[in-house]
């Protein structure tokens, strides 16, 4: 049985099923709310969800028990008070490698650690007090740290991607961090620009492969990259059969490090499926050759819109499954690595994240 | 003393109740008065610099109000959450 935890602007939605046999919308919580992301985690148990109310602000809440009873807010989801800013919105949350931790990346590149499962979170001060944040630049969506990639066994390394301030990574737990965007090319801007190591480095998406932990992927504004080494340098791997280099979400295959699954949109003047068809992307090469896996996607007049946290796993190898949502609220699943799919939601409010466990 | 009233969730974690007898000052600083006396209300209303959310409305007498209109005794303050939405 798969559960799929489904965020949509009205809402989350919880799914149970398997793949082939179809899924029930067996839950929903937050009816109204925008759940921008929510998972679980598995050494607990616990659900946790940030929702960014329009009128209340961005919360984190979560629950032990049945997610259709009433959720606990979580402590410690705000910027240090007497500031200029205010937090706009958490992205995403993610389990650390040591017992207990969990990461929360918001808006405005804001990373916060809980070291109780969830229940209280304090904000990370080395990311928190880079001394070039100043000079940021946020994307279309906001200055959102959407993406947290951990080092299997190694509680210390971090890599956390924020947009448009690029790739930070840490050895030392959070207390230093450094930039790892050497490589990446910002088409968008002028050439000049580059040498500005604060421009705009778009990135939309990075995970890394559990069983190689210093390859890394990333889907990027223009571009799809490969790091080999942990995230300090990248190459362009965007060629080889894909038919756009721009989209949000992208994943893998944790059994196999050359692996990655990207869902190409048109360009970021057109965010749609190209030539009105679904398709994902995979490559088993580390980017060398991408293949399109679209058998049971829309194959015409589809023009869907896939976001950043809209594309999840679980399992690996032979067993994994893949399952992605779309803005006009369809959620799409394969139970063999990407080769068939099969429509597992349909008519959901416009849905921002799916997670599958 | 002037009564501040919350509705929706905010009653909720104001202890349940609607109405709340608070001094004077300005319609912050009721505010930050009604969140010290109800801490879950933190962040809800009032964002990390003090002010007042930007999709939340305050009404004194019936008045649209802002961070700093003056409350006095007897003064009525509704915070209501804006109409928007999509």
């Amino acid at each position: 049985m798969t559960e799929l935890l489904v965020g949509t602007k009205k809402g989350l939605f919880l799914l149970d099923g398997e793949p082939g046999t179809g899924f029930e919308i067996a839950g929903r919580a937050f009816a109204g709310e925008p759940v921008d992301f929510a998972t679980r985690d598995p050494r607990s148990g616990r659900l946790l969800a940030t929702v960014t109310s329009p009128f209340y602000g961005p919360k984190i809440f979560y629950t032990d028990g049945d997610p259709d009873a009433e959720w606990e807010q979580a402590g410690g989801i705000a910027l240090p008070e007497g500031g200029d800013q205010a937090l706009e919105r958490i992205w995403v949350i993610a389990r650390g490698e040591a017992e207990g931790i969990l990461y929360a990346g918001g808006d405005p590149g804001v990373l916060f650690e809980s070291h109780d499962g969830g229940a209280n979170w304090e904000i990370n001060a080395g990311l928190w007090e880079q001394p070039s944040r100043s000079d940021w630049q946020p994307g279309g969506g906001g200055l959102c740290l959407h993406s947290i990639c951990t080092w299997p066994g190694d509680p210390d390394k971090l890599a956390v991607a924020v947009s448009a301030a690029g790739i930070w990574l840490t050895e030392d737990g959070g207390r230093t961090w450094r930039r790892g965007n050497e490589g990446l090319n910002p088409r968008y801007l002028p050439e000049e620009a580059l040498k500005d190591e604060n421009a705009g480095r778009c990135v939309h998406h990075i995970e890394r492969a559990p069983r190689e932990p210093s390859r890394m992927f990333m889907q990027f504004h223009g571009g799809v990259y490969r790091s080999d080494d942990a995230g300090m340098s990248w190459s362009d791997i965007g060629g080889g059969g894909l038919p756009s280099n721009f989209g949000f979400p992208l994943m893998v295959d944790p059994a196999d490090p050359d692996s990655a699954y990207v869902i190409p949109l048109v360009a970021d003047v057109d965010r749609v499926t190209p030539d009105g068809r679904v398709r994902v992307y995979e490559t088993r090469d580390r980017g060398s050759t991408w293949a399109a896996r679209g058998d049971g996607l829309p194959a015409e007049h589809a023009y869907l819109t896939v976001l950043r946290q809209a594309f999840s796993r679980a399992g690996e190898g032979g067993q994994l499954e893949l399952y992605f949502g779309s803005t006009s609220g369809e959620v799409f699943g394969s139970g063999d690595a990407g080769s068939t799919w099969s429509t597992i939601a349909s008519r959901l409010p416009p849905v921002f994240s799916v997670w599958a466990c | 003393m002037a009564v501040v009233c919350v509705r929706g969730p905010l009653c909720k974690l104001a202890g349940g109740r609607a109405e709340h007898e608070l001094g004077e000052g300005t319609v912050v600083e009721l505010l930050r008065a009604l969140e010290c006396g109800h801490p879950g209300l933190g962040g809800w209303i009032l964002d990390e610099r003090g002010v007042i959310r930007r999709h939340i409305n305050v009404f004194v007498n019936g008045e649209r109000g802002g961070d700093s209109t003056a409350v006095r005794a007897g003064d009525r303050v509704e915070v209501v959450p804006a109409i928007t939405g999509g």
